[in-house]
């Protein structure tokens, strides 16, 4: 056998290169479009009762939520907000009394977006629950913006106007100061930042006190609650 | 093909090629997910799932994949097994796949995985090549493991979240921070490195002792 001939019997045609691959690519996308469909019910129940579970601890006493978006120049009531679509979620009490805002909001921290969510009641103007959603923050340090019990109990009560300060430890005088974490004055004042900013952006969008929408979706049965 | 054979295929993965501890490879997971015990196993059942799943395809179907399309072949089946891991962590345990992040989808591009598929996986039967992939899935958990438990218990004083030495211990953070996995990774090194030093001195000196005697 020459090396021409030899080369020629072991290398097959481009058609069944061709095909190979392309059989390949239509099992392996049968199999993704398979394992996408049969997840993705429980990781959107699992998403929601994520949300509905933060809402909840940041504004103790609700035990139902709605999602409120501005439109129009006035707050309304939908199902499911628009992609990038600004929104707070309006938490009620067993007797569809309003109770307050969990606003969420986003920010840099010291190493990358730090997104919360924070529980605000529009009669008090006072921050009553915070709840770190996403952060980076270095472990051991920044982490305690999550983990330092304090000063996460620091947000139970704490008035957000004219704006809220983080101070040095130890030297909260003000209902609107909030004691810096030891070690960790850059991711604090990031919290503090973030709530800050997002509460001027939604000022002049939130309705005056007492004037909310009401409750009006039916509380949806509990997705997700037995999966 | 007699037990000797495929015990020896199975063990070489854990211990004598150790994928991390000797031959290096896979660093990229390795250190950047071994800052706990919990993400350290999450990712080693990931990658183990990938290994296996991919040895088998790519062992029972090696004489159909044309020699010129083999690499994209591999790619495509590990691409697959990827994606699953991926979801399936997602929907199971979103936690975990939360703090693993882009380096779930990365266990594609982890060289264990090809470089199994083409040094051995391809060349040998499916119950081989699946024993291979076992003990080296195998060894690459037992690493991120050992590596994610030292860094834990020394960095945050606890072996998956359960607290071990009470209030008075001072966690080193610098273990759970980036420089602790090459520390930690590196003394690991120096030992593997030391033991094998040692095994060889050892069996000079029996070859030596045995010339003697003769």
């Amino acid at each position: 056998m020459t090396t021409e001939s030899r080369k020629a019997a072991s290398s097959p045609s481009s058609l069944r290169l061709v095909l190979t691959l392309a059989i390949a690519g239509l099992i392996s996308g049968i199999a993704i479009i398979g394992i996408y469909e049969s997840t993705l019910p429980t990781i959107t129940a699992n998403k929601a009762r994520e949300l509905r579970e933060a809402v909840f601890k940041v504004l103790p006493g609700v035990t139902k939520m709605q999602a409120l978006v501005y439109r129009n120049n006035q707050l309304v009531v939908v199902e499911k907000p628009d992609k990038d679509e600004p929104v707070v979620y309006g938490g009620y009490d067993d007797q569809d009394d309003f109770i307050g805002y969990a606003v969420p909001a986003a920010g840099p921290g010291f190493q990358d977006t730090i997104a919360i969510l924070y529980g605000y009641k529009p009669a008090q103007k006072i921050v009553v629950g915070m709840e770190v959603l996403e952060s980076r923050e270095t472990p051991g340090l920044g982490d305690k913006i999550y983990k330092d019990a304090e000063f996460v109990g620091a947000f139970s009560a704490l008035a957000i106007e004219p704006e809220i300060f983080a101070v040095k430890k130890g030297t909260k005088s003000q209902p609107n100061e909030i004691d810096a974490i030891t070690g960790a004055t850059i991711s604090s004042k990031a919290v503090v930042r973030i709530i800050n900013e997002a509460h001027a952006a939604w000022a002049g969008q939130l309705p005056e006190a007492g004037s909310e929408p009401p409750f009006e979706l039916a509380e949806p049965a509990d997705t997700g609650a037995g999966q | 093909m007699t037990k000797n054979e495929s015990y020896e295929e199975f063990i070489k993965g854990i211990w004598r090629d150790n994928p991390v501890f000797v031959q290096v490879l896979g660093m990229c997971p390795m250190l950047a997910v071994t800052n706990s015990a919990i993400n350290a196993v999450a990712m080693g059942m990931a990658t183990f799932f990938v290994l296996v799943g991919s040895s088998f395809l790519v062992s029972s179907f090696r004489n159909l994949i044309p020699k010129q399309v083999r690499i994209s072949c591999f790619i495509i089946i590990i691409a697959t097994f990827v994606t699953i891991a991926d979801y399936t962590l997602l929907a199971v345990v979103p936690k975990v796949h939360k703090e693993l992040g882009a380096f779930i989808p990365l266990i594609v591009a982890n060289c264990l995985i090809l470089g199994r598929q083409e040094a051995f996986a391809s060349r040998y039967p499916t119950r081989l090549a699946v024993l291979d992939a076992l003990g080296m899935a195998g060894g690459f958990m037992l690493a991120l493991f050992s590596l994610g438990a030292v860094r834990e218990i020394l960095g945050d004083g606890a072996l998956f979240g359960i607290k071990l030495f009470g209030e008075n211990f001072e966690p080193w953070v610098i273990m759970i921070l980036p420089p602790g996995g090459f520390l930690t990774l590196g003394v690991i090194l120096l030992f593997f490195n030391w033991f094998k030093f040692k095994k060889d001195e050892f069996l000079e000196d029996v070859a030596a002792a045995e010339r003697g005697g003769n």
